[in-house]
């Protein structure tokens, strides 16, 4: 046996070490890949302005869409739909209003998570304007408006006949640390 | 190879230190396997008792002796020690000691590698257990270290990740050296389907502990900076998410329990032919089964996450690809089971534990395929069936394998015969308590016992005082195991001659006993892998 073989065994699975070091971190993107296709985790599209208008509503068909809010542990805020539902034609550009108010005598940042079920519908629920593409700030006790522009899609499949869109509202104040 | 390579790699004359100094710069494959039992053993015995705190608290509903953070760190440290600080070692001690033996070479591949990868271990364990006294308590968010309750854990965070990062390097290293060692090192004649299959598997188990060791530290890198270095890997609110976490987490944690297990097979497989005076039945299966269940243990992880919601095409394949894991490990407990068929056998106690080993670890197979069912696993999910399963693979699965292993070797390491007797009484203490305290497991968990808790409903009183008394009576046992351990290593006076067992066969047994320092400088004969092959 040459003397150095094991050494360059080793050396072979060390870089097959570091390469699965490699791997756990690819996975965040590929799960974030297999998310968009199959709809996991109800994570929503988003889609331009005039894209959207392009489609025209199919007004053959109605959907109901329910509006859901919730506030992560740690977030101080009165967050709610101001219609708990509303009923479109796919296709068409609708806005929904959602109202926070933040509780604490100080001001903080908010981020909204948004999320849809079920899974199916989500592929075909698009966003062309959202409070939550960016974070929000709010001053102590303040009260605000927070619209989002919607379109679903009119591909969206026969059988389903309601969405549902959830918010949740996170704590992202800096400093503060999130939850 | 020429002896002047071995000389070369192994200066023989040269006196190897004493005291202290001996184990500490040891590269000799004995005293690093020798070193490592001990450290397993030491550690088993404080998982253990980790775990009869747990049972102390349960023995009557009711919080009683701890308070429920310390009770979920106790769940969280006894997982993580028994794993990480007993199982794992102790089969890393049992490849340095065998493995170099059994292929007919000098020694380990990288010597000084295996020292460093021996001596991390200390370390690792001494910052892991630091955490029990830091502010915050230690670590209490389950050994699974879920995004983002573990993130809540106090000033044990960074030791907690830092703990798992040594240890990680320290089985990585210990694999590099086997897998060297195995392609590099074995004797002329040594050909692969000659090597026994305690080897075999072993070789498995390192391949899989290299591609998912890895995957942990990252996972736990992705925990630590996204706690202090603002990333947002598991964090919603900065785009990621916590099921995430679950995913990377079980890419690993599924290889893992294989890792667990496997070399145990290995164990059996050289224990059932000594003791039945048979050669092993289909020796190339078992290899190809050890290969199967390797590479089906890649794509099943996300079993253990059916409940975090998922398309129904995804729980079917998991399932499925689940439920396939039985066919290779059916295999193998057919062949042992084979190989035992008609055999001349006597029950040493290495055979003991041997044999009730096929019988529970099946059991605990059968309950692993109820589990993989989706959706008999909503019920199922996070209850004691669960924590029943898992003991029932991994204490009469990988303990057992263990300790027969040290039973089975510990004369070719000593030179002396422990004592058969208390052998036999520590087998029949463990067996019994072991199945008194995990058997009733099962029920509680069926009718919804949930885990890591320290209270429970009524209804479940007198099934889990069943279980605290069997686990008292199984810590009992074990000391029993160290009290024959002891004497063997130090007081026996019954001398153990070259072959130990009558019906061994193998290279390691034409060494003498104790094996000498060193073994194999010089190769052995090329006739004997033909005679010694397949044991």
């Amino acid at each position: 046996m040459n003397p150095r073989a094991p050494v360059r065994t080793a050396l072979k699975l060390l870089a097959m070490t570091a390469a699965m070091f490699g791997f756990g971190y690819a996975l965040v993107p590929l799960y974030d890949v297999i998310c968009d296709i199959t709809g996991l985790n109800g994570k929503t599209g988003r889609i331009e302005q005039a894209a959207a208008e392009a489609q025209g509503p199919d007004t053959s068909r109605s959907v109901t869409v329910r509006f859901v809010t919730s506030v992560n542990a740690g977030g101080a805020w009165r967050f709610e739909p101001a219609v708990p539902s509303m009923t479109v034609h796919p296709g068409g550009v609708y806005q929904a209003v959602f109202v926070a108010e933040n509780t604490r005598p100080r001001a903080v940042v908010g981020q909204a998570v948004p999320s849809v079920v079920p899974r199916e519908g989500s592929l075909y629920f698009k966003k062309t304007e959202c409070f939550c593409f960016t974070r929000q700030p709010f001053a102590a006790g303040e009260r605000r408006e927070l619209p989002v522009r919607f379109v679903v899609d009119r591909r969206l499949p026969e059988h389903i006949d309601t969405l549902v869109l959830s918010y949740t509202f996170f704590d992202v104040t800096p400093d503060e640390g999130s939850s | 190879m020429s002896s002047t390579t071995a000389d070369l790699l192994h200066d023989d004359h040269h006196d190897k230190p004493r005291g202290l100094k001996r184990w500490l710069f040891t590269t000799n494959h004995k005293d690093i396997g020798t070193l490592y039992l001990w450290f397993s053993l030491v550690m088993f015995f404080i998982g253990g008792t980790m775990a009869l705190i747990i049972r102390t608290e349960l023995f009557q509903p009711g919080l009683q002796l701890v308070d429920p953070q310390f009770f979920n760190s106790m769940t969280t440290m006894h997982a993580l020690i028994m794993i990480f600080g007993a199982v794992m070692p102790a089969f890393v001690g049992l490849a340095n000691w065998m493995i170099p033996m059994m292929i007919g070479a000098p020694d380990m591949a990288l010597p000084r590698l295996n020292n460093w990868s021996f001596w991390i271990l200390p370390f690792a364990f001494a910052l892991l257990l630091s955490t029990l006294f830091m502010p915050g308590g230690a670590p209490a968010a389950g050994w699974t270290m879920y995004a983002p309750l573990v993130l809540q854990t106090g000033d044990a965070f960074p030791f907690l990740i830092f703990s798992i990062h040594l240890m990680g390097v320290s089985s990585v290293m210990g694999a590099i050296n086997v897998i060297a060692t195995i392609l590099n090192m074995r004797a002329p004649g040594m050909t692969l389907m000659r090597m026994p299959l305690f080897v075999w598997t072993w070789l498995i188990t390192a391949f899989l502990l290299i591609a998912v060791i890895p995957v942990l530290a990252g996972a736990v890198t992705m925990l630590l900076t996204d706690k202090y270095a603002g990333t947002a890997f598991f964090n919603p609110a900065g785009g990621g998410d916590p099921v995430l976490y679950q995913h990377i987490f079980w890419f690993f944690g599924h290889p893992e329990v294989y890792i667990l297990i496997l070399p145990a097979f290995g164990v059996m497989s050289q224990i059932i032919p000594t003791f039945a005076r048979k050669p092993l039945f289909g020796y190339a299966s078992m290899v190809y089964a050890s290969c199967a269940i390797a590479f089906l243990s890649f794509i099943v992880w996300a079993h253990h996450m059916f409940t975090v919601g998922m398309p129904l095409s995804g729980e079917l394949f998991f399932m499925l690809a689940t439920m396939m894991i039985a066919v290779p490990t059916g295999v193998k407990v057919f062949n042992w089971v084979a190989t035992m068929w008609r055999g001349s056998m006597t029950f040493e106690t290495p055979m003991l534990f041997a044999v009730a080993f096929v019988i529970l670890f099946t059991i605990g197979g059968f309950s692993g395929l109820m589990l993989a069912i989706t959706p008999a696993d909503f019920q199922y999910h996070d209850t004691y069936f669960v924590v029943a399963h898992f003991h029932y693979v991994l204490v009469p699965g990988a303990i057992f394998g263990i300790i027969a292993g040290v039973y089975y070797w510990l004369p070719k390491w000593t030179g002396r015969r422990y004592s058969e007797f208390w052998g036999k009484v520590h087998f029949w203490l463990s067996f019994v308590f072991l199945n008194v305290t995990f058997f009733p497991m099962h029920f509680v968990g069926l009718a919804g016992m949930p885990r890591r808790i320290p209270d429970y409903a009524l209804q479940f009183a007198e099934f889990n005082m069943v279980s605290s008394i069997g686990a008292f009576g199984f810590g009992l046992a074990q000391l029993v195991f160290l009290g024959v351990v002891v004497h063997a290593v130090w007081f026996s006076k019954e001398k153990a001659d070259a072959k130990v067992w009558e019906g061994a066969h193998g290279l390691e047994w034409t060494v003498p006993s104790p094996a000498p320092y060193h073994t194999f400088s010089t190769p052995p004969d090329p006739r004997l892998m033909t005679t010694e092959a397949h044991s």
